[in-house]
């Protein structure tokens, strides 16, 4: 997959530090051949690259012993800076203390650089372990050389190179100047440490930006700077695909602060990440642009797209949900005519949703001399370099972005639209422009999760159980975003927990009908798994009361025996992950049921009379969840939620308090989505725009304590910035029918519940 | 001519009133701790001390801070770290960061009339400080963590 090379001795890295920089590069077979490998220098290097000794593009060390190392993703609250270097210290064994993390730039060298998909460990954990082997061996034979022994006797220790036999020990800084003349080893070559031998991998360590996160010293996008910067706030055209027609910028010029006022252009279909155009408002600082477009007076061609009601779309989405769809996957004889006796039918909604992460969109960035300088909180910088690329014209590698800090992220700072106008509002001033989203942009300009329409079907036999289960989903998809035509489901969202239903049934059948786009439709923290998650583990709940069974010993027979899933003509994309390493094991699930179960004391729970427990289960980003949620629920209405139990095997962890994090992040994220959630339309324009009328979970409504446990495992580490969402959500609305014998079939429960 | 304090320093500001006292000290003394979230007083994350209250700053005009003293998130811990940013790291509070900010500034404003919140007096004194990651469940033990410990 990966082949690594020394770089330590290229041109570019000895006129800054001369001869001794030690730096290997990685290179990924699937990506261009690296911008080093053609031998251009990047104007830009990161303390890694300016090391003495450094092996390969994600570490350095200089002769002080400082070791660096390279995040190349971007952090939003994952803790990522620091799980996946501490992959690579670990394999260098080196002493974390002295270890400094550097935020990569966008550079495709690194490889793949958008953190989204729960992906960032499990896609990089074994090239991080390998740059730091290989580091590990290079300074293990600079020292046998030193010491002319063979470098088969020499071993390493915390931050040292030991020969045992005469005791003689060597600090890795000591040695990078000799290494940094090495030839890299072959991949072959290297020893990985055995899991046993782990210092930090499965221990974890705080995230490394504790303290400037608890000071208001952490630099996110929304605090960067640069000199001579002017602020920019934008009308974008209030209906998608709408265009200015007529400016009136009189008013708006005579606010104090305000310079002058810029259009930009309509984007060209497909949308994609584009920016939206409308009327920017330059100022001297962020109020007075907010204060100008107060001013504006702008008339609207609002397109094509004006006639969008979310209500009448609800209608119709549910109508195509009852019409025979697109097949998926089929199991037995689902061809034949759905049996008649004894069928259990029922329809879920879950409606489009706002990421609102807690920075609004911001983005500055500064055109000249024909190359862009953009520092913006981003999930994926070199979509940043692609779109500024093609909105400038101007080559990819003369775009350097900078990734800062992330305020949330949740997927929509994968998309860099307003990066893009920040670039292109600088090329038109010739200064460098910062673009601030207040947050009804955010809220009314977003790439909302897909609505989705899911229609359920099942025929039970004596003891409840389907003999035959269908399942039709209806939702307009993200692909829409890169083609207009596009309006049935893309296998990897189908995938997503809907392909994959992993009941063991006779007779099993799961489509997907079309949906035409009215706004921009984006993935949003486990994306298709909330809506379809919610369906499939929903009426499994209602099938087991109805048949008087226990949710958990009833979805245990339905799951089945412990096996392997078998896709074998089913389109099924497992989150772009090879399907041997990571297959699709039932045993997994019921693991993490039944650890579940026994934690929580499910077997002794007691529901009713506004007192409720909920169970769902769920696979997602290749991980294993299952969550019991309480909830209490008064005469009046108030929801509390006093506990969540969730059971997570994700495979090797390497930073179990992060995972944590993340399950207690996902559950709060999930109560938002059920209590709350929802955008709507009327007139194409999107009825919500602020945390008033799209409320998110506040601490008193947000679960009291969720306790996270971890299953022990040897398999390949997997997602958890995600897969907490869909199960919780689930279970949420089966505590709240446990506790009412009320059904939540339409969320959110502020629009369609008697709670409030 | 308006005077004030921010963080122990005499200021004057001759501009508009109206502006919001979140601007000012942003993008005017770049002070960027305190952060936008959402300008309407509705989730927090601007949160900074009048007179030793905690107050949103982004509805906050400047009119209104003539003659008060100001303290932001980077004056806090300036002589050491502040008992509940002590806490909040040693519980790994923070996700993104982003709102805690003013989640700090209003837990170090309840703990000093409330020196031992109960649950519920955490949750009303916390409950317009929005955190999207949802830190909450740390926050609540971490004001438990630093109740009793701040001057």
């Amino acid at each position: 997959m990966t082949q690594i090379e020394n770089v330590s001795r290229r041109k570019f890295l000895q006129g800054a530090f001369g001869a001794g920089a030690f730096v290997l590069a990685v290179r990924h077979a699937r990506f261009i051949p690296s911008i080093l490998a053609q031998g251009a220098p990047l104007d830009w290097q990161s303390e890694a690259d300016r090391a003495a000794f450094h092996p390969n593009l994600f570490v350095g060390i200089q002769p002080d012993g400082t070791v660096y190392i390279v995040a190349h993703r971007s952090e939003m609250g994952t803790v990522i800076r620091t799980s996946l270097p501490l992959v690579l210290a670990d394999e260098l064994d080196a002493d974390w203390k002295r270890v400094k993390i550097d935020q990569g730039i966008g550079d495709k060298r690194y490889g793949d650089q958008n953190t989204d998909g729960s992906q960032s460990v499990r896609r990089f954990f074994t090239t991080m372990r390998e740059c730091g082997a290989t580091a590990r061996l290079m300074l293990v034979q600079a020292a046998a050389a030193r010491w002319n022994v063979p470098p088969a006797e020499c071993s390493t220790e915390l931050h040292v190179v030991v020969h045992k036999a005469s005791g003689r020990r060597l600090a890795y800084g000591d040695l990078a100047a000799d290494a940094s003349h090495l030839p890299v080893p072959k991949k072959e070559d290297l020893q990985l440490k055995k899991p046993a031998d782990w210092r930090y991998i499965g221990k974890g360590a705080k995230s490394v930006d504790l303290e400037n996160l608890c000071t208001g010293n952490a630099v996110f996008g929304m605090d960067a700077r640069m000199e001579g910067m002017v602020y920019a706030s934008i009308e974008h055209p209030p209906v998608f695909g709408g265009k200015v027609k007529t400016v009136d910028d009189q008013e708006t010029l005579k606010v104090a602060g305000v310079r002058q006022t810029v259009s930009i252009d309509p984007f060209k279909p497909p949308a994609a990440f584009q920016p939206l155009g409308g009327v920017a408002v330059i100022a001297d600082n962020t109020w007075a642009a907010f204060q100008g477009r107060k001013k504006l007076k702008i008339t609207w061609d609002n397109g094509p797209n004006e006639t969008y009601d979310s209500a009448e779309y609800k209608k119709e989405l549910r109508e195509t949900s009852h019409k025979p769809g697109k097949v998926i996957r089929s199991v037995g004889d689902s061809d034949k005519t759905f049996p008649t006796e004894n069928v259990v039918e029922a329809d879920y909604y879950v409606p489009l949703l706002a990421h609102t992460p807690m920075e609004p969109l911001v983005a500055l960035a500064e055109f000249k001399d024909g190359k862009v300088t953009a520092w913006a909180p981003t999930q994926n910088p070199q979509a940043v370099q692609a779109i500024v690329s093609s909105q400038l014209g101007i080559a990819k590698e003369d775009v350097v972005c900078h990734v800062t800090f992330l305020g949330g992220g949740f997927g929509r700072k994968s998309k860099p639209d307003y990066v893009a106008e920040a670039a292109v509002l600088s090329k038109k001033l010739g200064r460098p422009v910062k673009v601030v989203w207040k947050r009804e942009d955010d809220v009314q300009f977003d790439y909302y999760n897909a609505v989705a329409a899911m229609y359920m079907k099942a025929a039970v036999d004596g003891k409840g159980k389907p003999t035959a289960w269908l399942q039709r989903s209806v939702f307009p998809p993200i692909s829409s975003i890169f083609d207009v035509t596009q309006v049935y489901g893309d296998p990897p969202h189908l995938a997503q927990g809907w392909t994959d239903l992993p009941y063991d049934l006779p007779s099993i059948r799961i489509e997907n009908g079309p949906a035409q786009a009215h706004v921009r439709i984006g993935w949003l923290r486990s994306v298709a798994n909330i809506y379809h998650g919610f369906a499939v583990q929903c009426f499994t709940d209602e099938l087991a009361h109805r048949a008087h069974r226990d949710p958990v010993e009833y979805q245990l027979d339905l799951i089945g025996p412990p096996r392997t899933l078998d896709f074998t003509g089913v389109t099924y994309p497992n989150y772009g992950a090879d399907y041997k390493t990571y297959p699709w094991e039932t045993g997994r699930l019921r693991g993490v049921i039944e650890t579940v179960a026994a934690k929580s004391g499910w077997a002794k729970k007691k529901s009713g009379k506004g007192h409720g427990f909920g169970f769902a289960a769920h696979r997602s980003f290749l991980t294993y969840v299952a969550t019991v949620v309480e909830v209490e629920i008064s005469d009046d209405g108030t929801i509390r939620i006093p506990r969540v139990d969730t059971a997570v095997d994700a495979g090797i962890v390497v930073n179990p308090e992060a995972l944590r994090a993340q399950f207690e992040g996902a559950a709060v994220f999930g109560t938002s989505i059920v209590r709350t959630g929802e955008i709507t339309a009327k007139n194409g324009i999107i009825q919500q725009s602020n945390f008033n009328d799209y409320p998110v979970a506040r601490i008193h409504e947000a679960p009291a304590h969720t306790n996270v446990y971890i299953t022990e495992s040897s398999a390949p580490p997997a997602g958890v910035g995600e897969p907490g969402v869909p199960p919780f959500v689930a279970a949420f609305c089966n505590a709240i029918f446990a506790a009412t014998s009320k059904r939540v079939r339409d969320l959110p429960l502020s629009s369609n519940g008697n709670f409030d | 001519m308006i005077k004030l304090k921010v963080n122990g320093i005499d200021r004057s500001f001759d501009g508009d009133p109206d502006m919001p006292l979140l601007w000012y000290v942003r993008d005017i003394l770049a002070l960027t701790g305190t952060k936008f979230g959402c300008g309407m007083a509705l989730c927090g994350a601007c949160t900074v001390h009048k007179n030793g209250q905690a107050i949103r700053s982004c509805v906050t005009p400047m009119s209104s801070a003539a003659n008060s003293e100001i303290r932001t998130i980077e004056d806090l811990g300036a002589s050491g770290l502040h008992p509940v940013q002590k806490a909040w790291m040693e519980l790994n509070v923070p996700q993104c960061g982003y709102c805690q900010s003013g989640q700090i500034m209003q837990a170090a404003s309840l703990l000093k009339g409330t020196p031992h919140p109960t649950d519920n007096e955490i949750d009303e004194a916390m409950a317009g400080n929005i955190c999207r990651c949802g830190t909450y469940q740390r926050i609540r033990q971490a004001i438990k963590l630093a109740a009793g410990k701040t001057a």
